[in-house]
């Protein structure tokens, strides 16, 4: 359950950005191949929003599709699982160009 | 509660040596140490709360702005030091406002990560991280490779709870470090450090850090490490690698162990193969028994290599590092 490992770090890094104001919404930026359960992240952002200036704020998540490209046919495949195989040759490389990421992307202040 | 002790601290992380000292750190960052003197006719229990706050503040600060301005690269600046910096248009007392942050959510442990690379690169110590699934052989692997080659080596073992697994591997010699994560699933970069200025080890030497057996967290989580070395058994099923992708696609080498069993299970290693191809292309593959001893050369190779590297580096502080 690294999730609420993950939820700490956004909590402490938004609740230090900002600075006592209280925080209506916080949007995540999360690729498919992060490795993130968005459920169980969800969850933990209640619980680890309690009792700071966070609490009750919404919580939008922005998924970002996997994409690779093949270093051998140059083509663009969309990824559900960061497996770094090309359809075009089972032993062809594939470059995993989004889907990992993992941000804080912005947040609403009042 | 911890469970090497019994003291009740809370929510923890327990760093502990083989004499009895053992730190816990609080989820704030408080670092408390205790000494536990087990005499034979009680149980003498000296608490030495020394309150040694660690605080590491990394303060970003973002622009706002309210008018439409799209920052398409990454645009996060991390300072040390208390940086306020309001900057952005007010408009009322009551009005909203969006703030760009684009941080990293991992920030910190990857920084954090980078003072261990930089820590291990000043030392030449060739520095390992081992993660597989709980059973799949990473300390009875460690413990055969320290009685065979340890002189020069020191652990840093990662678990949940108890210190049995550091236990373990003492009993080859070398010296351990046990970081218990608590309810954690997986080591950070902060843990590593504690467990570093715990264990002090040598000038080019090697760091074995036994991650806390999971095969999903560990992956994300950069501890500063040379090299990752992930197992698993032929007991777990040839498609290993396709159902955990995460964790061996991060892998530099794959250890395929427990093959003195191969005669007993239907268990195919060219489909192995092809499953740790799949994911991590680059990955060098060794099957290895540590029981029969089977392939454990060639991983005793792998290992003297990287720490030739590790130590042409320091010897050589104007490379990059490994």
């Amino acid at each position: 359950m690294h999730e609420l490992s993950i939820t700490r770090n956004i909590v402490a890094t938004v609740v230090d950005h900002a600075r006592g104001r209280r925080v209506d919404e916080v949007t995540l930026k999360i690729g498919t191949l992060a490795g993130i359960e968005l459920q169980a992240l969800r969850f933990c952002f209640d619980v680890c929003t309690e009792g700071t200036c966070i609490e009750g704020a919404k919580l939008r998540i922005e998924e970002i599709p996997g994409r690779g490209r093949c270093v051998d046919c140059d083509e663009t495949v969309s990824l559900g699982q960061p497996i770094a195989v090309c359809p075009c040759d089972k032993r062809a490389r594939l470059i995993i160009e989004a889907g990992e990421e993992l941000l804080i992307h912005s947040m609403e202040v009042h | 509660m911890c469970a090497t002790c019994g003291c009740s601290e809370g929510n923890v992380v327990t760093v502990g040596d083989a004499k009895g000292h053992h730190t816990h750190i609080l989820p704030d960052g408080t670092v408390i140490e205790h000494t536990h003197a087990h005499a034979d006719e009680g149980h003498s229990h000296s608490h030495d709360h020394s309150h040694s706050h660690s605080h590491d503040h990394s303060h970003s600060h973002s622009h706002g702005h309210d008018h439409s301005h799209s920052h398409d690269h990454d645009h996060s600046h991390s300072h040390d030091h208390e940086h306020p910096h309001p900057h952005g248009h007010e408009h009322g007392a009551d009005a909203t406002r969006t703030e760009l942050l684009e941080a990293k959510v991992l920030a910190k442990n990857d920084r954090l990560a980078e003072r261990n690379r930089g820590w291990f690169a000043g030392r030449g110590v060739f520095a390992l991280n081992v993660m597989s699934s709980p059973g799949s052989g990473k300390t009875t692997l460690l413990e055969r490779t320290l009685r065979e080659l340890g002189a020069t080596s020191s652990v840093v073992e990662g678990d949940q709870e108890t210190d049995r697994d550091a236990e373990r591997l003492r009993a080859t010699g070398v010296p351990v470090v046990q970081v218990n994560t608590g309810t954690g699933c997986h080591l950070e970069a902060d843990m590593v450090w504690m467990g570093l200025q715990a264990l002090q080890p040598e000038s080019d030497s090697v760091v074995f850090i036994e991650n806390v057996g999971n095969l999903v967290c560990p992956a994300l989580f950069d501890l500063g490490e040379h090299r990752r070395v992930v197992l698993f058994s032929i007991t777990e099923g040839e498609d290993k690698p396709l159902k955990y992708p995460h964790m061996f696609r991060v892998a530099d080498l794959v250890l395929i162990t427990k093959v003195d069993l191969l005669p007993h299970l239907d268990f195919d290693l060219d489909e192995a193969r092809r499953s740790v191809a799949a994911v991590a292309p680059e990955a060098r593959i060794v099957e290895v028994s540590t029981k029969s001893g089977a392939g454990l050369e060639a991983w005793y190779a792998w290992l003297r290599e990287g720490r030739e590297a590790a130590r042409a580096v320091r010897s050589k502080p104007t490379a990059a590092t490994v």
